[in-house]
């Protein structure tokens, strides 16, 4: 079916996996399990700093498990383990000894579903920081997060008001603003915009892009085109394997492994 | 004959009796608790009615004095026992309902709420008589061992905390319950922000469930001021207008109770005030379970 790329991968000997050199993270032979039940078998990979990867795959592949594993989200599930190992810079993020709730200031996290706290919209920023000892300007924090998040123009006037006041789209903006807000070196999105109507979407790409000069981001999606157009580094999983990471454009142009072409050429998924 | 419009029989309407059973007996017995409700507080009303062509408001709700047989009907006596014993119950139910409510809800393990729940249903289906003399042979000692002499063998301190330990259970399942219903994406957001877990618990799970917290207080609020056999047993008798919660003082309830077990004429002013209380009480209650109710629904509307 493919006859362009597929014999291009015997002749060049391509490994299916690209090697990044000095990433700012790391998995080793990282396998998640729930239970007996291992939803991410053995993914090794490095992340670029400042650039976006991006982690696609069919429903139930374990991209989620994969990446609440880089905030050890996965913590709060009971019966969740991690074996292998996972490093952040040079720290194994399953030592014993690194506490979670220090290491979540560093990678910051957004979800799929917008989860604003019912707060204010002002108080959705500062009390993350609050609880962290920020020393700062709350209110010059919460307007440089909010402009950040392009969304301090929209909420200005209304700052003390409720979050949940706030459109699908707003609210994920917030969401994203409280993350940046901590200055987090890594932002995590479980899929961001899959809950949002075509326009916040659009909004919310050109503010990832934006936010990669400042931050290193992984995005988790499962629709195609979003990891095409903002992602520079493309992981694709399928049923619990990492089965092909490469730059987007190869993914996406010169997939390797023929279950990568299929899913990208939307026969399955 | 050429039939036009009849049914296919496999499509046509049938007859359940049994549905229609069911649905006439569900329906009559909604309908008797509507009007069970109503007939009491027409039977409460009317009878008010008379008290009140003999005694003021103004009297009824100003003076501090309520000797039915020389004609004072001042409720504040009764009114300040039962705010007495009430605000006793609350401290002591409140603290350690709420405590209870976030262990169970946030810190407890399966195993552990396994072994705390029974022992909190057994708590909560323990006779009220039984709470009495709990607080009459133990509380009330227990008192008079801290406090002295000041203590008196009936006291609304020691009915207060009865009716305390009592509504431990209400209080604590049903914070719990609205602790619970604090959808875990929202503790998620906290924890990815570097919360910890007493963080996620005070700063995000309580105040997002303040709403049902407000209306499970208010709820054991008026459970507590209707609250009837502890107080009968340990508060004492006879309506006292007093301040000091280690002297005997009689409730709203526990005179109401006494009274209606002796022999009162029909038609006399005594008989009335009695039903002029409990229209109050009823008032009062009624109130606080509706304040209860519109905030616990403007809480389920939270989370949308
Ligand atoms: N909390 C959980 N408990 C048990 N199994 C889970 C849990 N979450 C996810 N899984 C399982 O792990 C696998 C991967 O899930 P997930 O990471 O959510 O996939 P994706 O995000 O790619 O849709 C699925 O088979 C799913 O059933
Ligand atoms: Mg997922």
């Amino acid at each position: 079916m493919n006859e362009t790329t597929a014999p291009s991968v015997v002749n060049q000997n391509t490994s299916l996996i690209l090697e990044i050199p000095d990433p700012v993270l790391r998995f080793k032979n990282t396998s998640i399990w729930y239970g007996a039940n291992e939803a991410v078998k053995s993914v090794s990979m490095g992340i670029k700093n400042h650039a976006i990867t991006a982690i696609i795959g069919p429903s139930g592949c374990g991209k989620s498990t994969l990446l609440r594993s880089i905030n050890r989200m996965n913590d709060l599930i009971p019966d969740c383990h991690v074996t292998g190992n996972i490093y952040y810079h040079d720290n194994d993020i399953y030592d014993k000894n690194l506490d979670p709730v220090l290491l979540r200031r560093h990678i910051g996290m957004v979800f799929q579903k917008p989860n604003p706290f019912a707060k204010s919209i002002y108080q959705n920023i500062a009390w993350g920081a609050k609880i962290n000892g920020y020393k700062g300007n709350l209110d010059q924090l919460v307007e440089e997060s909010l402009r950040q998040a392009a969304l301090w123009d929209e909420v200005k006037d209304k700052l003390h008001k409720s979050a949940f006041a706030l459109s699908g789209g707003q609210q994920q903006r917030l969401c994203i603003a409280r993350a940046i807000a901590l200055k987090p070196d890594i932002l995590l999105l479980d899929e961001p915009t899959s809950a949002l109507d075509p326009i916040s979407t659009a909004k919310i790409e050109s503010l990832l892009e934006e936010l990669k000069k400042f931050f290193t981001i992984i995005i988790v999606t499962h629709n195609m085109q979003q990891a095409g157009r903002i992602s520079d580094y493309t992981a694709f999983m399928l049923t619990g394997d990492l089965v092909e990471y490469n730059e987007t454009k190869k993914i996406f142009f010169n997939p390797t492994d023929e279950r990568t072409e299929s899913y990208i050429s939307g026969r399955f998924g | 004959m050429k039939q036009t419009n009849a049914v296919d029989p496999k499509l046509c309407k049938r007859i359940h009796p049994v549905n229609r059973t069911i649905e006439t007996i569900l329906a009559a017995t909604g309908i008797i608790t509507i009007g069970v409700t109503i007939a009491i507080v027409f039977i409460l009303g009317e009878e008010s009615i008379i008290f009140f062509k003999h005694v003021s408001l103004r009297q009824f709700f100003t003076t501090f004095e309520w000797q039915p047989h020389i004609e004072k009907f001042g409720i504040w006596p009764l009114l300040n026992a039962t705010i007495t014993t009430s605000l006793f119950g609350m401290l002591v139910a409140l603290p350690i309902g709420f405590f209870t409510a976030v262990f169970l809800a946030e810190y407890a393990s399966n195993t552990i709420k396994r072994k705390i729940k029974p022992v909190l249903e057994i708590l909560a289906g323990i006779p009220t008589v039984v709470f009495g003399y709990f607080a009459l042979n133990f509380i009330t000692p227990f008192l008079q061992l801290v406090f002295g002499k000041a203590v008196s063998v009936y006291n609304t301190a020691s009915a207060g905390i009865a009716i305390g330990i009592l509504l431990v259970p209400l209080v604590a399942s049903l914070i719990e319950e609205a602790l619970s219903a604090v959808p875990r994406h929202l503790r998620e957001a906290a924890y990815a922000v570097g919360a910890t877990k007493l963080e996620v618990t005070l700063g995000i799970v309580v105040p997002s469930a303040l709403s049902g917290i407000i209306a499970t207080i208010l709820l054991a609020l008026s459970r507590a001021f209707g609250e009837t056999m502890i107080v009968a047993i340990a508060a004492g008798a006879g309506p006292a207008f007093t301040l000091n919660p280690f002297k005997s003082a009689e409730t709203m309830t526990g005179h109401m109770a006494r009274i209606a077990g002796g022999d009162l004429p029909y038609d006399s002013i005594d008989y009335q005030s009695l039903f002029a209380i409990a229209l109050f009480l009823f008032f009062i209650t009624f109130f606080l379970n509706l304040l209860g109710r519109s905030i616990s629904k403007r809480y389920m509307e939270h989370y949308e």
